[in-house]
Parts: C-alpha cells; sequence; structure tokens
C-alpha cells in the first residue's frame, strides 16, 4: 500500500483525499518511506525538510475533517530543484559556495505553491548552478538514474526527475536553461515542460542564463504537469521579464480532439549519429500521432544547426556575469588565507565554484572581451534572431512541431565527463526552444533495452510562443492512447 | 582561433578566478576546441546589428521607484548570511593599503 501512495497522479490523490480513501499523513509517510528505502541509491535530494512536511500534512488533515475546501495542489508533496530559494530551508544550487548557505525569501514559484497548500518533499540534486546534462556536476556527488543506477539522469534537474521517476513525491519543479527540464524527463522517462518565456517567474530562481531560464513542472503525466503549470504560471512583480499574455488556465482543453491538427517534423532533427534506436521509437511515435487524426506534414528549421553554437556563446556570457555575484563578500564562502581584498576573490571563487562553472565563466568572459564580443556575442544575437525567425516561418505551416528529445539514450556515469563538448551535444534538440523562447513539452515514447535494462525514449513537442495549451494537448491525446507513462523504473521493484 | 596561455591568464584575472597551472593548460585546449566549434556561426548570413535582447517582445518593463521595507525576519536573515561581521555590519578586508 504505502510504495503506491506516492505514485498517485494529482487527481487521484485529490479524489482520494476527499473521498477520505487516505489522509494526508498517509501519502506523506509513504512518500518518506520511499525516500528512506532508495536514496542510497538514487541520490536524488540535497535536502529533506521532513519535519515541515509531516506537520504540514496534519494541517491539512485537520481541514479536511473540518470540511474546508482545498485548492488543487493542496496537501500534494512536491520536490524542488535547490536552485529554487526556499525561506528558511538550505539553497545550495549544487555548489559547495552555497553549502551553508539559507535561503531569506521564498521564489515567486514557490510563493504560489505555498499559496495553494502543497507540502515540501526537501530540495533536489543538479549540476552545480545547473550546468550540466547529466548532473554529475553537483558538488554533492551524481544522481543515478532509476532505470539503471549506472547510468545518468540526465540533467541539470537530475534530482527532480529521478525523484519524480522512482515516486519519491507527486511532482517537482525544475529549470531549464537549454533543455535542463526536458532531457532528464526523457532519460528518466517522466513528463518535463519547459513553459515559454516569461510565462513563469524567475524570481528567486538562481540565475544561469537570465534571458533563457525558465521554470517548469516535471511529473508522472500530462495532466499533472498541465495543473501544476496552471497553478505556477502568470505576472509577478519581482521579475521584470514575467508575461501577463497567459492567464487562463490551459488543463480544460486537455481533452479536446487533436484530428486535424498539422504536426511538423523537422528533418534538421534526425540528425547523423543519432542513436538509431530513440530515432526509430520517436518515428513510431509520430506514426502514432497520425493515427489519432493530426496531420503530420515536413517542414524545415534551416538554421538548427547553428542553434548550439548560440546557445554556447550567450549562454555563457550571461553566466559570467550572473556568477560574479558570488564573490565571498555578502553571502556564501570566504576563503580564509586571503592576505587582501583582491585574494578574498579569486580564492573564494577558485575554492567554492567547480570545474564546469569555472569553464563556463571563462568563456563567457572571452566572448564578451573587447576585440571578440562582435564576433561571438554580437554575431551569437543574430544569429539568435534568425533562429527565431526560423520557428516563426514554421509555424504558420504547422500548430506544433514534434522531434526527438535526446539523440542518446541514458549514458553511463563518467561515459561523458571527461570532454565538454561531447557533453553540450546532448542538447541539440533542446536548445533551440530556449533560443527561440517558445515552450517544450517532453513525453515518454517508447523504451530500449540495453545491458539487460529497459531504458526510456522521450519525445519532444515545441509550441508557439504562449501556445503551451497546444502541445499540452497533443501530449495528453498521445499519452491516453499509449501505456508508456505507465512503467515503472528498475529502483521500483525495492521493498518500502 | 586557438586561444593563448597568456589570454588564459589575462581572462582569469578578469573573471577573479584562481586557476592552477594544469587547470590554465586544460582550459587553454577546452576553451579552444569550444571556440572552434561555435566559429560555425560566422557561416550565417545575418543582417548586423539586426537583434534584440528579449524574445517574447516585452519593451519598457518599468517598476515604482519607491522604497520597500525589509522585514526584521528577512533583515536577520540577511545578517546571518554574512560571512564574517562585526555587530549588524558586513566584514571584509580593507580596500586601500598605507
Amino acid at each position: 500500500m504505502s510504495n503506491t501512495l506516492s505514485a498517485l497522479s494529482i487527481r487521484e490523490f485529490r479524489e482520494g483525499l476527499i473521498k477520505k480513501e487516505f489522509s494526508c499523513k498517509d501519502v506523506i509517510d509513504a512518500t518518506y518511506d520511499r525516500i528512506h528505502a532508495i536514496e542510497n541509491d538514487v541520490h536524488a535530494f540535497l535536502t529533506l525538510t521532513e519535519e515541515s512536511a509531516r506537520a504540514h500534512a496534519n494541517e491539512v488533515d485537520k481541514k479536511i475533517a473540518h470540511g474546508a475546501d482545498l485548492a488543487p495542489l493542496e496537501g500534494v508533496p512536491v520536490a524542488l530543484k535547490d536552485n529554487m530559494m526556499t525561506k528558511g530551508i538550505r539553497t545550495t544550487a549544487g555548489s559547495k559556495i552555497l553549502d551553508a548557505y539559507t535561503a531569506v525569501y521564498d521564489a515567486g514559484v514557490v510563493q504560489r505553491l505555498k499559496k495553494q497548500g502543497s507540502i515540501l518533499v526537501g530540495k533536489t540534486n543538479l549540476d552545480e548552478f545547473a550546468m550540466g546534462s547529466s548532473t554529475e556536476n553537483s558538488a554533492y556527488g551524481p544522481t543515478k538514474n532509476p532505470h539503471d543506477l549506472s547510468r545518468v539522469p540526465g540533467g541539470s534537474s537530475g534530482g527532480s526527475a529521478a525523484a519524480v521517476a522512482s515516486d519519491e513525491c507527486i511532482f517537482a519543479l525544475g529549470s531549464d536553461t537549454g533543455g535542463s527540464i526536458r532531457l532528464p524527463a526523457s532519460l528518466c522517462g517522466i513528463v518535463g515542460l519547459k513553459p515559454t518565456y516569461g510565462s513563469v517567474s524567475r524570481h528567486g530562481l538562481i540565475a544561469m542564463a537570465s534571458s533563457l531560464d525558465q521554470i517548469g513542472p516535471m511529473t508522472r503525466c500530462v495532466e499533472d504537469a498541465s495543473m501544476v503549470f496552471d497553478a505556477i504560471k502568470g505576472p509577478d512583480p519581482f521579475d521584470s521579464s514575467s508575461a501577463c499574455a497567459q492567464t487562463k488556465p490551459v488543463t480544460p482543453y486537455l481533452n479536446a480532439s487533436i484530428k486535424g491538427l498539422r504536426i511538423g517534423v523537422p528533418e534538421e532533427y534526425f540528425i547523423d549519429g543519432m542513436d538509431a534506436d530513440v530515432e526509430r521509437e520517436v518515428r513510431t511515435a509520430i506514426s502514432h500521432l497520425k493515427s489519432l487524426g493530426a496531420t503530420v506534414i515536413p517542414i524545415n528549421l534551416p538554421l538548427s544547426q547553428y542553434a548550439l553554437s548560440v546557445y554556447y556563446v550567450l549562454q555563457p556570457a550571461e553566466v559570467s556575469a550572473n556568477i560574479s555575484r558570488f564573490d565571498g563578500i555578502r553571502y556564501g564562502y570566504r576563503t580564509k588565507d586571503a592576505k587582501d581584498l583582491a585574494e578574498v576573490y579569486t580564492h573564494s571563487r577558485g575554492g567554492g565554484l567547480g570545474q564546469e562553472v569555472r569553464r563556463r565563466i571563462m568563456l563567457g568572459t572571452y566572448v564578451l572581451a573587447a576585440g571578440y564580443y562582435d564576433a561571438y556575442y554580437k554575431k551569437a544575437q543574430e544569429v539568435r534572431s534568425s533562429v527565431r525567425r526560423d520557428f516563426y516561418n514554421a509555424f504558420r505551416l504547422c500548430d506544433c512541431i514534434v522531434s526527438p528529445a535526446s539523440p542518446v539514450l541514458p549514458f553511463l556515469l563518467g561515459e561523458k565527463s571527461a570532454d565538454p563538448l561531447t557533453m553540450y551535444l546532448v542538447d541539440i534538440f533542446t536548445v533551440s526552444a530556449n533560443i527561440a523562447g517558445i515552450p517544450g513539452l517532453v513525453v515518454p515514447c517508447g523504451f530500449v533495452e540495453r545491458q539487460g535494462h529497459a531504458l526510456p525514449v522521450g519525445m519532444q513537442f515545441l509550441g508557439r510562443h504562449f501556445d503551451e495549451q497546444t502541445i499540452l494537448r497533443v501530449g495528453h491525446q498521445y499519452e491516453k492512447s499509449t501505456e508508456w507513462h505507465k512503467r515503472k523504473p528498475a529502483i521500483s521493484s525495492v521493498n518500502t | 582561433m586557438p586561444i593563448s596561455r597568456k589570454d588564459i591568464q589575462h581572462i582569469a584575472n578578469l573573471a577573479r578566478l584562481a586557476l592552477s597551472p594544469e587547470e590554465e593548460e586544460r582550459f587553454e585546449n577546452q576553451l579552444s576546441s569550444i571556440l572552434e566549434y561555435v566559429s560555425q556561426l560566422q557561416e550565417v548570413d545575418t543582417v548586423q546589428g539586426e537583434y534584440q535582447y528579449q524574445v517574447e517582445g516585452l519593451k519598457n518593463s518599468m517598476d515604482q521607484d519607491e522604497v520597500r521595507v525589509c522585514d526584521e525576519d528577512t533583515r536577520q536573515g540577511i545578517l546571518a548570511a554574512f560571512p564574517e561581521r562585526a555587530g549588524d555590519l558586513l566584514k571584509v578586508k580593507g580596500v586601500f593599503h598605507e
């Protein structure tokens, strides 16, 4: 019994709670039983908030006993990526430089979830400052893929993805700068939504690349992702880039048919060198969309091959500016052995920041330096506009786009960590959405056997600006007619 | 365009990062290969200066220029995060030397 309660969908949770089939306490108990049984193997969490979660569950149960109305996400156990500020709770961003840091305010999304009454289970592991594609760059050790513990969960929201896949929470939030929600969702066989840039507040998200970062839901089904998105989206006076364009809920539209919907398939997204089994599974899924009545049409996104280069100029440039606030002065790690102020900066940063973060600061500082700015930064900004126009043109011909989410299956721990460029290439299908600011949804669409383990494959839907509704609807219709999202990872057989 | 050891040391200084000699060597190689990869951007025909900083087209997002008070709880949290303090003051090494 306890195993299944932390595996509920948000709708099942809510219905069961209202019908008094179980209490909120039962679900929180089951959630922590699960966490304690498998965390040694999975390592999805950096901090657990067990005491406050149990107290909170009792309050929810009291509310139910008094017959009070529940908010849509009330009592739902949630895990948050540890780059989101949570007042009074340790917030590390996966970095040693924030090892002892306690957040002094709540992020915009955290305020919204608190208002809904969701229960924080803990803070999840990530690549340091969200820089990475495997969660191996965490200063606190890697998270493992629940489908095969010798493999990576993807990154940078690998802790959130693994926690959702292995039923350590009902939903999680991740952040996505170049694929950090969608890639781990794909590699862990769950659903991940990167909303349109500006739909969800970035206030209190520890910034990586501010023109690309976006927070979104990671869930076990599309309906959950849609419900969470409805709860966290909307303008925030503390984020000047948050937009008012979208305030209507999208969940009521999930069940509309996709008959006649035009889905574009960009051939540029089926590149040489991608895993042949991944390609086959995604192409099979696309045929399935046809059988649901969608019109599948070939489209072109000719600048796709340049998106990763745009990303690896603009993103490190923004990183070098954002991470400059970690200088050992007002918070975070400060070196003890500096002889003057200059050494406080250089040694605190040198000692507190990991390899990948330093590498990106160096790269970003270089492309912004006098003499290189025009050739790299300015050129990349111009190509960024062209990539955006590419999508704009494509969306005249189709209502949404479908592609693979990742060119590879979950890879082995350590397999790609020696060469940064090899690791960067994993994001090749996801970065374009951040470059253009459009929404992207990943849903599981197949499994491939490797060394005795069934490994998940994900499919990505891309939509127009602020049109999450269409991609969620297609994702939901696809999911309803398949069974992939019901497959449990190998770690699920561990007894609680 | 290959990047030299001197470039690496110059950038590290600009970014206020202390690097070990081994790290300098590693970054010299890694940054060179990343820069070589992204140099493919030069192939793309673009109109010079045609770009925007903001993807969703928002313009002049302004906020009222007013002072907001910080509650005591938050103030204490900020003070507690100081690496070194003297009372309620942030303690740092001197900027000027005699």
